[in-house]
């Protein structure tokens, strides 16, 4: 049986490396594999590609001149502006956040670490509808704490800080969980060493800790990034959807969708698409870097 | 932060550790979860108290509420029993062969991470809705899917994709190659190989994807509320019932509900965790 | 039965040159042949195409009389140990080793019994209850040496299977395989890159170098009559030292030592001289003789080691008893005088 290797294999006496795509009975065979390969295909082009596809098809279903109208409109790019405003304040407290957690964590020995873990986890587990829901009790014009900041003129739900603060707690986690494990994976020799050098913590965290784990912070913040722009259903809960003030782009999204202007819904659907869309780039950006240096 | 050592604590001799900025990276950890998480899960609790207990009941068991249950943790559980089966099968295809379209295949497992929920919610509709590109066909042959249950699992699968495929693939690609050569060299077929050895080591992610997809699909919001068309005790999800009380000002019964889907949630929470560690010390098996 | 391996070539990539090119031996029936050879030199290749584990590009493998290029390696028969062991993590020893004769259906009680006969044969009989990650390095190759062994295979393959342990533990497998082999009279192929190993354990060498089967032979023929300057060189260990034939003679920069009667004068050799082959003697004053120069010295036990500087600039390692270097009551930095009681000769332009 000759053999076509389609993988150059570099090292000769080594263990073999995958796949083996020519020897019977270390592999599947041919096909099952292309039956597998398929379904797989299918699966995906079914649920994934043909939703992001037809995003782009609606919104340009009546021309590029209803597209560009659609995004233009006043009470739209006022929903832009919001969603942006929000993400500037929200990623940046995430991400240092994330990263003291991770330092936290990663640094010393203290008992809680575990509880402090799953408390991290929170709100990934819980509903965005219950996170927004917590945040309307709390600060809400019938509880206590929202009655005396209502006399003091200060709103928080139905307003800007309630979408602040309800997207903060749906998005924290992003930045610590890649954060985490390369600051662990990276030990505390090199800070102690520098330690005992005489660098004090501040500088220790500059200049040895930050380069290590540069790339996970990256990483987070994009992901972190695409969460608080994407947000919905905690958004929708505490922002009264007043139109013009308090929607950001996904909450106007559905505004439009409900009001039949389908091309609006969907020209400012594409534009979260889009935002998707660079997401995915930048995180395999990334983790080409990563696994291109190590 | 003047000092090269922290503060000691009561406990003679007793150091967190020999890295400074303990106190500040512990103060200002505990004030941010305490001010964006314990304090409003706090007040949720608190609400709560304000219900008598039959009142409480009479919301968690309302009928409108029990189909809703039925069709979160049912449909959730469905969507996560798809995604654990094509989990497995794209972790396997993607981790090891080489075809055509591979990274697209790659990237698209993560799109339902990056892309937000409610553009997710109203492309799925367009697209099975009587007069969308598939709905057509299905309603032609008798599968309703936009505003029916059917549809409501479709996006709950959608969002749960990512969980299972990369729960499951890292494990996949640790397995030592020699182990199946030597499976294959003492006379097992590719079945027996796959069944006896293969499959046993995956186990423990297969379930840690189920149960992530699972929770994923239960809080679900965005992506449900546009396909499912909230046909009350058809196709109304838990969350949704939540939000609407929300807008009628029934924060009580808001919250009843709520605690239900956090009780759930917590139990999830657990097991997750429970395999995880599983997962792990399988891992120090060799 | 004998395995015989025929005209084998393996190409991995599909230019440059090829891991394993025209090798043939055969491994005589219920004998251990070793495959020896440096990193790279396609000796583990070689035995994964016998095994089946690789598809050969040409050439034939055949287990006594049948010709099993073509036969998938789950069907060949044959027990393989792997150098990082490969034991089955989630399963028992027990498991792990009647994982062959359960697949094939073989009845339970007679699994157990054979297990427990092999277990015994390799003498971890207690611990067949254990899973590998609570076993020593030791213990997981035993218990590799007995699942490969339990379905009764006709030729058994090991894949450098000492090279994860540590020296001593080596040490003690090798007279632990030695009486395997001897209990189950299985041909068996060994690769090691260890030529200690290999001289103790082998019945017939295989030497590879590069791809290629530079000489088959008994351990005494390999280090007796190498005949390539590699084999030379790689058993034994060696100096090598360029020179001319000169009157019959083959001269070595200021040494000179007999060579062949068929060389012509005049031609390039190279000659591979063994360390104990060289001779020293205390420099006599005022001769005339060119003398080398002692850089190192150092004794291991009974032997001496040194370093000499020869007046051509080359470096040659001598080794002799430690008895006779205190009778010469020479230290590092002496003069001494050098001669070469042989030498093994090949033309320099020789190729195989």
């Amino acid at each position: 049986m000759a053999s076509a290797p389609p993988t150059a294999r570099l090292v000769d006496d080594g263990p073999p490396v995958r796949p083996y795509l020519s020897v019977r009975a270390l592999t599947e065979p041919a096909l099952v594999r292309w039956s597998l390969i398929t379904l797989c295909g299918l699966f995906l082009g079914l649920f994934v590609a043909l939703p992001v596809i037809s995003v782009f098809g609606q919104a340009f279903s009546k021309g590029v001149g209803k597209y560009i109208e659609a995004i233009t409109k006043p009470e739209t790019l006022a929903a832009i502006r919001l969603t942006l405003l929000v993400a500037i304040i929200v990623v940046p407290l995430n991400t240092a956040f994330g990263i003291a957690a991770s330092w936290l964590l990663t640094k010393y020995r203290f008992a809680g670490k575990s509880l402090l873990l799953a408390l991290i986890d929170l709100p990934f587990s819980v509903s965005p509808v219950t996170s927004g829901l917590i945040f309307v009790l709390l600060f809400g014009g019938r509880s206590s704490l929202g009655g005396w900041l209502g006399a003091h003129d200060v709103s928080v739900i139905f307003a800007i800080p309630g979408i602040v603060l309800a997207t903060t707690f749906v998005t924290f986690p992003f930045v610590v969980r890649e954060v985490l494990p390369i600051m662990q994976a990276g030990g505390s020799d090199e800070e102690e060493a520098a330690l005992t050098l005489g660098a004090g913590g501040w500088r220790i965290f500059f200049q040895v800790t930050l380069p290590k784990v540069k790339w996970g912070v990256l990483y987070g913040v994009i992901l972190c990034n695409a969460r608080t722009m994407g947000e919905f259903g905690a958004v929708s809960i505490v922002s009264g959807h007043i139109r013009g003030l308090t929607n950001t782009m996904p909450l106007q999204v559905e505004i439009l969708y409900n009001e039949f202007d389908f091309v609006g819904a969907f020209a400012v659907a594409s534009l979260l698409a889009l935002l998707g869309l660079a997401t995915l780039v930048g995180k395999k950006i990334i983790e080409r870097r990563v696994t291109g240096r190590a | 932060m003047a000092t090269a050592t922290p503060r000691s604590t009561s406990l003679k001799g007793w150091r967190p550790s020999v890295l400074p900025g303990f106190g500040t990276t512990l103060g200002f950890t505990v004030a941010y979860l305490s001010l964006v998480v314990l304090i409003p899960l706090a007040g949720l609790v608190l609400k709560t108290a304000g219900l008598s207990f039959a009142e409480f009941w009479a919301t968690i068991s309302h009928d409108k509420a029990l189909y809703a249950y039925r069709l979160s943790f049912g449909g959730a559980f469905v969507a996560a029993t798809v995604n654990a089966v094509f989990g497995l099968m794209l972790a396997w295809v993607l981790s090891r062969y080489k075809f055509p379209g591979r990274a697209l295949l790659d990237a698209l497992v993560d799109l339902p991470l990056a892309l937000p929920t409610a553009v997710a919610g109203i492309a799925l509709t367009a697209i099975y809705a009587r007069t969308g590109v598939l709905g057509g066909p299905l309603e032609a042959l008798g599968i309703k899917v936009a505003f029916a249950p059917t549809g409501v699992i479709v996006a709950m699968i959608f969002v749960g994709i990512p969980f299972a495929v990369r729960t499951i693939q890292p494990v996949l690609m640790e397995i030592d190659p020699q182990v199946e050569e030597a499976a294959a060299v003492l006379g097992a077929t590719r079945w027996q190989t796959f069944t006896r050895v293969l499959l046993p080591a995956v186990l423990p992610p297969l379930c840690t994807g189920f149960a992530l997809a699972f929770a994923r699909a239960l809080g679900e919001y965005g992506s449900i509320v546009f396909i499912s068309g909230n046909i009350p005790k058809r196709t109304e999800i838990v969350p949704l019932l939540i939000a609407n009380k929300l807008e009628q000002y029934d924060y009580q019964g808001a919250t009843a509900l709520a605690l239900v889907m956090l009780a759930g949630s917590f139990v999830l929470l657990f097991t997750i965790n429970a395999l995880q560690a599983w997962s792990r010390a399988r891992g120090r098996h060799g | 039965m004998d395995v015989e391996v025929s005209h084998l070539t393996k190409r991995f990539t599909l230019k440059g040159s090829p891991a394993v090119f025209d090798a043939s031996f055969v491994a005589p029936s219920g004998k251990v042949t070793a495959l020896l050879g440096p990193s790279g030199s396609g000796k583990t290749t070689v035995l994964r195409c016998i095994a089946g584990l690789e598809p050969v590009s040409e050439g034939r493998i055949l287990l006594g009389s049948d010709d099993v290029t073509q036969i998938p390696v789950d069907k060949r028969g044959i027990g393989f140990v792997f150098q990082a062991f490969a034991l089955f993590d989630l399963m028992t020893v027990r498991k792990n080793v009647g994982f062959g004769l359960e697949i094939r259906g073989t009845a339970a009680a007679d699994v157990r019994a054979r297990v427990d006969e092999l277990l015994g044969l390799v003498q971890i009989g207690e611990l067949s209850e254990r899973f590998p990650d609570q076993l020593s390095g030791s213990q997981k190759q035993r218990v590799g040496f007995a699942r490969a062994l339990a379905p009764r295979p006709k030729v058994l393959l090991l894949d450098e299977p000492f090279g994860q342990l540590d020296s001593r533990v080596r040490v003690e497998l090798r007279d632990f395989l030695r009486g395997l082999h001897q209990a189950t009279h299985l041909t068996t192929i060994l690769v090691t890159h260890d030529q200690d190993e290999a001289m103790e354990m082998a019945d017939q060498i295989v030497v590879m170098h590069q791809g290629r089967v530079h000489q088959t032979g008994t351990p005494r023929e390999i280090y007796d009559a190498p005949r390539t300057p590699f084999v030379a060189g790689f058993v034994g260990g060696a100096n090598v030292l360029a020179g001319r034939v000169s009157r019959g003679r083959a001269t070595l920069g200021s040494l000179s030592v007999a060579a062949p009667a068929d060389l012509p004068e005049g031609t390039a050799i190279r000659a591979i001289v063994r360390p104990h082959d060289v001779k020293i003697a205390r420099a006599v004053p005022g001769s005339s003789v060119a003398l080398a120069t002692i850089t190192r010295l150092f004794t291991v036990g009974p032997t001496a080691k040194l370093q000499l500087t020869l007046p051509s600039g080359d470096v040659i390692a001598v080794e002799l008893p430690r008895t006779q270097l205190d009778a010469m009551a020479i230290v590092q930095g002496d003069l001494v005088k050098v001669d070469l009681e042989e030498a093994k000769i090949f033309r320099d332009d020789y190729v195989i």
